[in-house]
This record gives structure tokens, C-alpha cells and sequence, in this order.
């Protein structure tokens, strides 16, 4: 393989891997408190989150940018253009969907099993990692959705990565560029690559889920 | 001898309010009542998982915590209507609440094979949820409530879901090892079978009020009220009025009729006057002389309904009177609506209920 598109791949894996990897460590909890949790305000907390899962992919590479541009309010942490605000911008793309889908996970179970396994003395924890493992294909199926949504997504990345050559150049980014100078083979190939990597990673996922499944 | 469980002035909403429930050691306690009594509310609010308006319950002498008592859920097990199993296996299944525990994993491994093979599973030890009949999935309940050794068991309807042949076994199994272990048990059902059969006493519960606790054969022989008359099956129930007391007996005027019971009561007090109707007796003929049957009376049948082996026979001898006869009898005798018949009650078989 062609070095340059070596590093390309390996790119966009890292960052929508990172992303993928934030939103869960974020949205999984966040996502069970917004299912599990009794408080004021639960349901529109939870239309807020369902309501980012259709954010504008543009619209949080515009915000992203206001924010990290060199006069913005985080301008001093130097990151635009670089890696880290791609993955912060898909961060913000994932996140909503990792959220909403767990929650939707969670409170698609039965709400008495929680209730059941509290009266054979389980603490709140073990209820939630009981819960979590009573998800897991639809929490997988979360995963696998947060992952698709910025493996494959462009605007944010092109506005806060500036598809800088060797730095921030990922394969959407590379497809667009590309294409627009009518090297259509390499868009081609690039697009071929692409979604044998969103395959290969969804096969995985999709294995796993499917072993978890089988009691 | 302090009670396990005691229960002082509970109020949940506009769904339950209890005054006073006790739960002694070792015994089985029923809480029967019809659908919507607040049984499931109560069994929940024991096992600390909702929190009452107002009241107290004490376990072993301590107050119960509803916001932190997980050390208390440590020492109870909780059997829900469902059997909510986990997505596991039978044996995960089972080895839950022991892990919950902290219990060490040797201990599990000898633990839980015992209680499946009690409750006649170890064969599906390896099995998911999935592929288990309501029957067995309701067995992995049992065991995994049972295996972590509670001093306390609630039992919310565990059978109810389950086909006649399948809940008869399971009651039988469920009776020999709460015999066997003697753990304090509260069992909620609405089935006064169920209760008559597993309970040391039964507790009534209607509109959210215990309305009576007792041993069950005291609460069928003397409801309380009409309610839990009406519950517990008394079905004659009628107002009447003491005419005349003596010697421990009482006449009271039913409507036309002049009727005997074992009471003592004052003339005039209103009574709701209540009679089985299995300890009704049905005559084609004229009670023959040397019966020790008090009462007699005669009334014409106004409606028969079959109901298993037995047939529910409704008179009108100026107040509905129900008998139960088996069907062999009713063919006999040839009893049919509109036919007039002679019923007879033993005063001992009469329970009043002072109004």
C-alpha cells in the first residue's frame, strides 16, 4: 500500500476509534442516568439528546471551529487543524447517538428486573452492570452507530482538520479533495478502502454482539 | 417473641394503609386479596424497594431504611410475579443474588447445584431463559431467591402465571422446603387455595386495608366483614336481626324466616347472617326426623352453574341461599330451576357478623 494512504487509514481509524471511544465513555453513563434516573427535567434532557443525534455534521465543524480558532475562547490550546479537534468535533457528533441509543437500550428492558434484582440484594452498581449486560447487543448495536456516524463523516473533519497533508488528512477528507481535482481512481480506490474499513470494523463489533447474544 | 417483621401506621398514596402488621419467625404469612387490593404495593414497600407517605417497618428489631438498606436486601429474597431471569444461564441465573453477596466463587459452585437439583432443574443448569418453559423459568426464580439462605422470603404471585397441573407441583415443591428450611415467608396470592394450602396465617387485604389475620381456617370459618366474607367464598351473606338469645344460641329473622345460630348476642342487634355453601344441604324431600340440622327451610332453585366437579346451586327461600352439591347429586336428585327444594344448615355452620 501507497504510504501516504497507509497513513491516511491509520488516521481516521485513530481519531473516529478515539471519538467512538470518548462518546462511550461519556454516553454510556450519561445515557443510563438519562434511562434509569428520576429527576425533574429527564424528558427534556433525553429530546435534547435525541435531538443531536441529527446534528449537522457542519453545524458542529462551524462551532468547533469558532471555539478553537486562534481568536476564538480556546484559541491559546492551539488546536485547530490538528487531529485532536477532529476528534473533538466527531466526539460531539458520537456522543448524542451513543447516548440516545442507550438509553433507548435501557429502557427498552423490563423496568421490573431492576426492582427483582435490588430484592436479592444487589447495590445500585451491580443493578446497572447486570442491566448493561441484559443491553449489550442493542449497547453494541449503540456502538457500531457512533462509529458509523464518524467513520464516514466529512464536513466537520474538512472545517476543523483543514485536510492537511500528513496531518490531518483522513479518507473522507482525501475522497473530497480527490474527487474535486478529478482523480476520480484514487477517489474510487479511497472509497473502496473506506468502506472495507467501516466493514471490517462492524464485522467485529457485529461478531461479538452476535456471541453475546447466544444464551 | 419479637416479631421479624413489623409493620406500624403504613400509608403508600391512596393504595395502602396498613395500622399494624406483625410477621413472626419461621412462620408462612399469606396476604390474599382481590386484584388492585395493594398486595404487590406491600410486598415492595417490605422489601424496601418503595417508600411509603408515612410509617414505619422494623426488621429484627431495627427500623428499615428506604433510602440506604442494601445491607437489609442482603438478608431477604425477593420472588416477583414474572420470573425476570436474567439473560444468563440457569446456573448464572441462580448464582446471582450469591454474587450480589460477594459470596467466593467455590462457594457458588457448591451452593447453587444444590438448589437446582432441589428444585429439579440441575438438568437445565446450562440452559438460557429463553428456551425455559414459565414453569421451570419460575423453578430458577425460586432457587436463586432460595439460595442465598434469607431470613426473610417474599413471594409476590409466583404462580399465578402458570397453567393449573404446573402451579400445583410447584406449590407442593414450594411447601415441602419452606417445611424443610423453615424461613420466615411472606406469600401474596390471590388464590385462597394457594394460601389455605402454604399459609400458618392468612392476612386480608381489601381496598388497601388489612381487614382481618388469622389462621385461615379461623377467617373462613368468621370474616370479619362482608368484604372479606364475600372474598373468602361465605356467599350466603344477608342482613338479619336477633329476635331471641339464650343458652349461647341466637334466632335471627332473615327476611320470612326464622334461622338458628351458635352466638351470643343481644335481641335486636343487626347482624349480616353468613352460611358456606358447602355446609348446605340439599333435600327433594322433608328433612326427616333425628337430623341435627337447625336450620331447614324451603326454597325454590333459581339458577344452577356447573363449576368443576361441583355445581353451584342458588335457592330463593325469601333470601338467596347457595349450596354446593357434586354433579352426581344434582343429577340424582334432579334438581333443576324453577324446582323446589329443602335445604338444611347446622347452627354450628352459621357465622354472624355483628353490624
Amino acid at each position: 500500500m501507497n504510504p501516504e494512504i497507509f497513513q491516511i487509514t491509520v488516521l481516521s481509524l485513530q481519531v473516529s476509534g478515539l471519538a467512538t471511544g470518548i462518546s462511550l465513555l461519556l454516553g454510556l453513563p450519561l445515557g443510563t442516568w438519562l434511562a434509569l434516573g428520576h429527576f425533574r427535567g429527564r424528558k427534556l434532557l433525553l429530546s435534547l439528546v435525541n435531538t443531536g443525534m441529527a446534528l449537522p455534521p457542519v453545524v458542529v465543524g462551524l462551532v468547533v471551529s469558532l471555539t478553537l480558532w486562534r481568536s476564538g475562547p480556546l484559541g491559546s490550546l492551539r488546536l485547530i487543524y490538528t487531529p485532536a479537534a477532529i476528534v473533538t468535533a466527531q466526539t460531539i457528533i458520537a456522543a448524542p447517538v451513543v447516548t440516545g441509543l442507550t438509553a433507548a437500550a435501557l429502557q427498552a428492558l423490563d423496568p421490573r428486573l431492576a426492582l427483582q434484582l435490588r430484592g436479592l440484594g444487589a447495590s445500585r452498581w451491580q443493578v446497572t452492570l447486570a442491566l448493561w449486560r441484559e443491553a449489550r447487543l442493542p449497547l453494541l448495536a449503540a456502538l457500531m452507530a457512533g462509529f458509523g456516524s464518524v467513520i464516514s463523516e466529512v464536513g466537520a473533519s474538512m472545517m476543523v482538520g483543514g485536510n492537511i497533508r500528513g496531518q490531518t488528512r483522513v479518507l473522507t477528507t482525501a475522497i473530497v479533495l480527490e474527487t474535486g481535482k478529478g482523480n476520480f481512481d484514487i477517489a474510487i480506490a479511497l472509497s473502496i478502502l473506506l468502506l472495507a474499513l467501516a466493514l471490517l470494523v462492524n464485522l467485529g463489533l457485529t461478531w461479538i454482539q452476535q456471541r453475546e447474544g447466544r444464551t | 417473641m419479637t416479631p421479624i417483621l413489623r409493620v406500624e401506621d403504613l400509608h403508600v398514596k391512596d393504595i395502602l394503609s396498613v395500622p399494624r402488621l406483625d410477621v413472626r419467625r419461621g412462620e408462612v404469612l399469606t396476604v390474599v386479596g382481590p386484584n388492585g387490593a395493594g398486595k404487590s404495593t406491600l410486598l415492595l414497600t417490605l422489601a424496601g424497594l418503595l417508600r411509603p407517605e408515612a410509617g414505619q417497618v422494623w426488621f429484627d428489631g431495627a427500623p428499615l431504611d428506604f433510602g440506604r438498606n442494601l445491607s437489609y436486601r442482603r438478608r431477604i429474597g425477593l420472588v416477583m410475579q414474572a420470573p425476570l431471569l436474567q439473560d444468563i444461564s440457569v446456573f448464572d441465573n441462580v448464582a446471582a443474588g450469591l454474587r450480589f453477596r460477594g459470596a467466593a466463587e467455590a462457594d457458588v459452585r457448591r451452593i447453587v447445584p444444590q438448589w437446582l437439583e432441589r428444585l429439579d432443574i440441575a438438568h437445565l443448569s446450562r440452559r438460557g431463559p429463553r428456551k425455559l418453559s414459565g414453569g421451570e423459568a419460575q423453578r430458577v426464580s425460586l432457587a436463586r431467591a432460595l439460595a442465598v439462605t434469607p431470613d426473610l422470603l417474599l413471594l409476590d404471585e409466583p404462580f399465578s402465571a402458570l397453567d393449573a397441573p404446573t402451579r400445583a407441583h410447584l406449590i407442593g415443591d414450594l411447601q415441602s422446603l419452606l417445611a424443610e428450611t423453615g424461613i420466615t415467608t411472606v406469600f401474596i396470592t390471590h388464590d385462597l387455595d394457594e394460601a389455605l394450602q402454604l399459609g400458618d396465617r392468612m392476612t386480608v387485604l381489601i381496598d388497601g386495608q388489612v381487614r382481618q389475620i388469622a389462621a385461615p381456617e379461623d377467617i373462613f370459618a368468621a370474616p370479619a366483614d362482608a368484604d372479606v366474607a364475600a372474598f373468602v367464598g361465605v356467599e350466603t351473606v344477608v342482613p338479619g336481626t336477633v329476635s331471641r338469645s339464650g343458652s349461647g344460641m341466637v334466632l335471627v329473622q332473615v327476611k320470612d324466616q326464622e334461622l338458628e345460630a351458635v352466638r351470643e348476642l343481644d335481641v335486636g342487634r343487626e347482624v349480616l347472617f353468613c352460611v358456606r355453601p358447602e355446609d348446605v344441604t340439599l333435600h327433594s324431600k322433608k328433612r326427616t326426623p333425628g337430623s341435627s340440622a337447625r336450620n331447614c327451610l324451603s326454597g325454590v332453585i333459581r339458577q344452577i352453574v356447573p363449576q368443576g366437579a361441583l355445581m353451584r346451586v342458588t335457592l330463593d327461600c325469601s333470601f338467596p341461599l347457595t349450596a354446593l352439591v357434586t354433579r352426581a347429586s344434582a343429577r340424582e336428585m334432579g334438581l333443576a330451576e324453577g324446582r323446589t327444594v329443602q335445604a338444611s344448615f347446622k347452627a354450628s355452620a352459621v357465622h354472624l357478623i355483628p353490624r
